[in-house]
Formats: C-alpha cells, sequence, structure tokens
C-alpha cells in the first residue's frame, strides 16, 4: 500500500511540481488556495492529466509520461472525495451508493456490500432520501459510503470539512478518522487548516505555489518548519526578514530589534516564533516594548508590541491567557524571545534582504 | 373542414424535432468541451439559422437540394429522388431553423452541470455512458425539454423557408401556417380565421408546457444544499 508520484504541469503562469512518496499513512497536503493540493489529486484520480512524470499507487503505474501510459480514471481505484461531496442530485442515498458498487459484477455480492456499507455508515433510514434532502454531515457520510462500497485502493478527500458548520467539523472528523483507521490503506487529505492536518494526519506535505516546500511527520513540521510558507501554515504568526550581524546574531528588520540565535543556516532569510512561545519572564533576548493593543480571544489575549522608540516596525504578538494579562497589564513591557523559541526560516527569494 | 394541414403540421413539427432533439443535444455535448476558439466560431455559425430571415434560409436549401443542385442533383441521379415540393421536404427547412434552439438551451443546460458528477462518477468507475443518460441528462433534463417544446412551437410556425421548399399543395404539402396565407389570399375569412384559432390553441398549450417545465426546474435549487 503506497503512492509515489512526481508530476509536473503547467497551467497559465501556473506551475505545478509535486513529489512524495508515501505508505501506508495518512498524508495532508497542506497549503493555502491556489496551491496546487487539488489540482494534484485530480492528476492522481486521472481528471486532470499532467505534462510529465509518473504516478504509482500500490505498486500500480496510473501515469507515466515516459512509458505513454495514462490510465483512465474509471480503471485507477482511486477514491476521491470531493469538496461538495458531489452526490448525483437525481438519485436516492440508496441509489447513489448502489451507483458508487457498479464495478461489482456479482448482482448477489454487490448488494451484501451496499447493505454493509449503508449499515456501518448509519444510512438505512435515508435510503428513499435525495441528497438535497440531507444536511451537510449526512451528505458527507453518503460520499464516504459511496466511495468505500467502490473498494478503491487510495483515499482521497479533498478540503473534506470545508463545506460545513464549524460546530460539526468537531465530530465528523472522529467520523472520517475512524474510516481512515479501517481503510487500512494510503489516504491523502487536502486541507488549509492546520488544525485537522495536525489532528488527521501522521505525515505532512507543505504546498506552496505548487511545489512541496516541506515533508516529514506533523511533529517535526510543526516543531521545526524550514521555510517560511511551511512556518506560516502551522500557524506561526510573528515573522520578520532578518540582516545577519554575527555568526549568532541577527537583525529582524519587521521587527526592528537585535537578536541572539543559536546558529543560522546557510538560507535563512526570516525568523519567526509562535506568539505563545513569546513570554515577560525570560532572560534570553529581553526587548523594551510597547503595548500597542491587545486584542481580546474569546480564551485568550493577544498583545501587540513593539520595541520602545521604534517607530514603523512590524508589532510582535504575544498570546497569553487573559488572567495573566489582567495581572501584569501595562503601558510598556520587557518581553522576552527564547532562543529556543525562535524559528530560522528560508523564505521566497524575491523577498530576501 | 379537411384536416390534412394539421395531420401534415404535426408530423413535419414531430420528426424533425426528434431528429433535432439528438442532433442538438450531442452538437452542445462536444461543442460546450471544444476550445474556446472553436466554440466561438462554431456558435456563430450554427446560430445563424435563428436570426436569418427564414427566406433566406429557403433560398440556401433550395441552392443545395434543388433537383440541379449539388445533393439534390446527386440523389435524383441516384434514387431518382426529388427532395423538394414533397411533404417531407419541409423537414429540411424546420430542421434548419429548429436546430439553434435546441442546440443552444441544450448547451446552456451542459454548461449549468457540475462537472464534480461526472469526475466523481468516473473516479468511482462509472462508463461514460452511464453518466451521460443516467447523471448528465437527468440533471439538465428540464432545460433539454424545455428547448425541445420551444422547437417543435417554432417548426409547427415554420412559414417562409416551408413555402419554398415544399410550395403549397392542398391535400399534400399544405401546412397550417401556408393555409392560412393561401386561404387570405384567396379570400376565404371564415375558415383563415378556423385555422389562425387552431394554431393559437396549439401554441398555448406550448407555451404552458414551457413555462410548467422551468418551474419545475427551479424548484430543487431553493429547497437545498444543492
Amino acid at each position: 500500500m503506497s503512492i509515489s508520484i512526481d508530476i509536473e504541469k503547467k497551467l497559465g503562469d501556473f506551475f505545478l511540481k509535486a513529489r512524495f512518496d508515501a505508505e501506508e499513512v495518512t498524508l495532508s497536503l497542506l497549503g493555502a488556495s491556489g496551491s496546487g493540493k487539488s489540482m494534484t489529486l485530480k492528476c492522481i484520480a486521472g481528471i486532470e492529466t499532467p505534462d510529465r512524470g509518473r504516478i504509482i499507487v500500490n505498486g500500480v503505474t496510473l501515469f507515466d509520461s515516459e512509458k505513454h501510459i495514462n490510465l483512465s480514471p474509471q480503471d485507477r481505484h482511486v477514491g476521491l472525495m470531493f469538496q461538495n461531496y458531489a452526490l448525483f442530485p437525481n438519485m436516492t442515498v440508496l441509489q447513489n451508493i448502489r451507483a458508487g458498487a457498479k464495478r461489482e459484477q456479482n448482482k448477489e455480492k454487490r448488494e451484501r456490500s451496499v447493505r454493509r456499507v449503508m449499515e456501518s455508515f448509519g444510512l438505512a433510514t435515508l435510503a428513499d432520501r435525495y441528497p438535497h434532502q440531507l444536511s451537510g454531515g449526512q451528505q458527507q457520510r453518503v460520499a464516504l459510503a459511496r466511495i468505500l462500497v467502490s473498494d478503491p485502493g487510495i483515499l482521497l478527500l479533498d478540503e473534506p470539512f470545508s463545506a460545513l458548520d464549524t460546530h460539526l467539523r468537531f465530530r465528523l472528523e472522529q467520523v472520517v478518522r475512524g474510516v481512515i483507521r479501517s481503510f487500512g490503506k494510503t489516504v491523502l487529505l487536502v486541507s488549509h487548516d492546520r488544525d485537522e492536518v495536525y489532528r488527521m494526519a501522521d505525515y505532512i506535505a507543505v504546498m506552496d505555489h505548487g511545489k512541496i516546500e516541506a515533508f516529514g511527520d506533523k511533529k517535526t513540521i510543526f516543531a521545526l518548519p524550514v521555510t517560511k510558507t511551511g512556518a506560516l501554515l502551522t500557524g506561526c504568526k510573528n515573522i520578520s526578514a532578518i540582516k545577519k550581524i554575527s555568526e549568532d546574531r541577527v537583525y529582524a528588520v519587521d521587527w526592528d530589534m537585535e537578536l541572539s540565535v543559536g546558529s543560522i543556516p546557510a538560507r535563512a532569510n526570516h525568523i519567526g516564533i509562535r506568539m505563545h512561545d513569546v513570554s515577560i519572564d525570560g532572560t534570553e533576548n529581553v526587548v523594551h516594548c510597547r503595548v500597542l493593543e491587545a486584542v481580546e480571544n474569546p480564551f485568550s489575549v493577544t498583545v501587540l508590541l513593539t520595541p520602545v522608540g521604534s517607530q514603523n516596525a512590524t508589532p510582535i504578538g504575544w498570546e497569553t491567557e487573559k488572567e495573566f494579562w489582567k495581572e501584569h497589564k501595562a503601558a510598556e513591557l520587557d518581553i522576552s524571545l527564547p532562543v529556543k523559541a525562535l524559528l530560522l526560516l528560508e523564505g521566497d527569494a524575491d523577498e530576501a534582504q | 373542414m379537411d384536416w390534412f394541414p394539421l395531420y401534415n403540421s404535426l408530423r413535419i413539427a414531430g420528426i424533425s424535432t426528434f431528429i433535432i432533439f439528438f442532433v442538438g443535444i450531442f452538437s452542445a455535448y462536444y461543442i460546450a468541451k471544444a476550445p474556446r476558439w472553436i466554440k466561438g466560431v462554431l456558435d456563430v455559425v450554427l446560430t445563424l439559422p435563428l436570426v436569418l430571415p427564414p427566406t433566406v434560409v429557403g433560398y440556401l436549401l433550395l441552392r443545395i437540394l434543388g433537383p440541379k443542385r449539388l445533393i439534390g442533383a446527386w440523389v435524383l441521379d441516384l434514387f431518382g429522388l426529388k427532395l423538394t415540393m414533397t411533404w417531407w421536404s419541409a423537414i429540411f427547412a424546420t430542421a434548419v431553423v429548429i436546430f439553434p434552439l435546441m442546440y443552444r438551451t441544450a448547451r446552456g443546460a451542459f454548461e449549468s452541470f457540475d462537472e464534480t458528477l461526472a469526475y466523481s462518477g468516473q473516479s468511482l468507475g462509472l462508463s461514460n455512458t452511464y453518466i451521460f443518460w443516467r447523471i448528465r441528462m437527468p440533471c439538465c433534463r428540464q432545460g433539454i425539454l424545455a428547448g425541445a417544446v420551444l422547437a417543435f412551437a417554432r417548426a409547427l410556425g415554420e412559414y417562409g423557408a416551408t413555402s419554398m421548399i415544399s410550395g403549397y399543395t392542398p391535400g399534400r404539402t399544405a401546412t397550417i401556417s401556408t393555409t392560412v396565407y393561401q386561404l387570405w389570399r384567396t379570400n376565404d375569412d371564415a375558415l383563415a380565421f378556423k385555422w389562425v384559432l387552431v394554431n393559437m390553441a396549439i401554441s398555448f398549450v406550448v407555451l404552458l408546457a414551457i413555462n410548467l417545465l422551468e418551474k419545475k426546474n427551479t424548484q430543487p435549487k431553493e429547497k437545498g444544499a444543492f
């Protein structure tokens, strides 16, 4: 059970260059909209044809531009779930799921697997409903059932929760996690939501502008994002360009402050720190700052700060608990940026300082 | 009252609508997929009969189907069949005139079809034929049926090109529209008026059918998530 892809496709100004291998894991493509995630899924499913490259799933070559192999979507056995679930509106739930089972020639077997999947997704009572009579969550269950009954060799989920209200997402994630676990084969999940990706996937590929910027297991990707995009996508909101001063000191241009860092990788041109890693009781990289604004979130406060005396600096955000902020509220504060929490990042070449 | 013109009009309109139903749908399906510039060119060419005066269409048809013209001479030579001045000659005229109506409405229906339905059908292993007849057509049904009814109504009312290619022979090529003109020309006002009433009744029914189809079309959209 594996997927190996290495493809290129040009679409106007957009150039997709996706390359990764994964085995029996849940791999997530994390990226902003327009980064090429969905296009990659469509290439795997055979809806779009790459200009060059190859796609191998479970040892079967689905596409190879050199060997002139390009299987039809029907022959690929790829289960692709669209953002809008793509249920056939003219068919009932039962008919939709039967349509998914059409590959099975034996009628008895077909009916048996249809019945089994209807039951395991709790759809028996909805059998005669039409898609427009279902809630978003029910539609998603029908879509999953219809794909699983077609017995795919790999599961591709394109933003599976984007069509749902926020309060429904968490519960449906459970359903999908259950499906992924019992599926036991490779699952590719496309998403732009870092929390969702962290909860659902084992491995993460960060995509930006059609390229895979970082690839690795989720803990590593979140702990040490190597690129600016990776940092942004995994939720690092404080990012500044840097100028190197010495072997272990940099000047953060946007923040207007000098910082000590452990070491500086050769291609690093940005620095980042997560908002909850900023503190006011540390001893490293202490900067005397002015409080610009304290923004209240439902369960925390984000304090925006710039160095005292600095005019045009981009404020640094410090996230802390409401109670803690109430106790330490002030117009000016000494903040600390711990060396261990500072992320040295590679940014876009044209932004390099 | 001789009912032949009604019978003749209905069979001409029926047969040409039947043919154009399929021709229009398949042209619409394939042209919708074509590259943009081909689509643009074909769109203009195929819609032309909608805006040309029917007499111009009739003239052009006679230019190619007439007994001494390219296709007309060839068919006459091969089968001994004259393509003009028979009742079924009018089918050529009505088919050309109603084609753009069918083609346009079918294309509109296909273009509003959500392609992800076809894609997900393909990756579920459904054949393209299945997807076309069991998913695409049912989803576009109302638009396509409305187009067919509209085409049928237009075929019934066709006068210009029909009279040029089929002429007016009572009991042989007479249609409602050519009969009304002939009766009015020969001062048979009472009979002409009867045929006018018949024609209006048919048109009324047809337009009612279109309205009903269009109403049904909007219902599911208002109701749910789709």
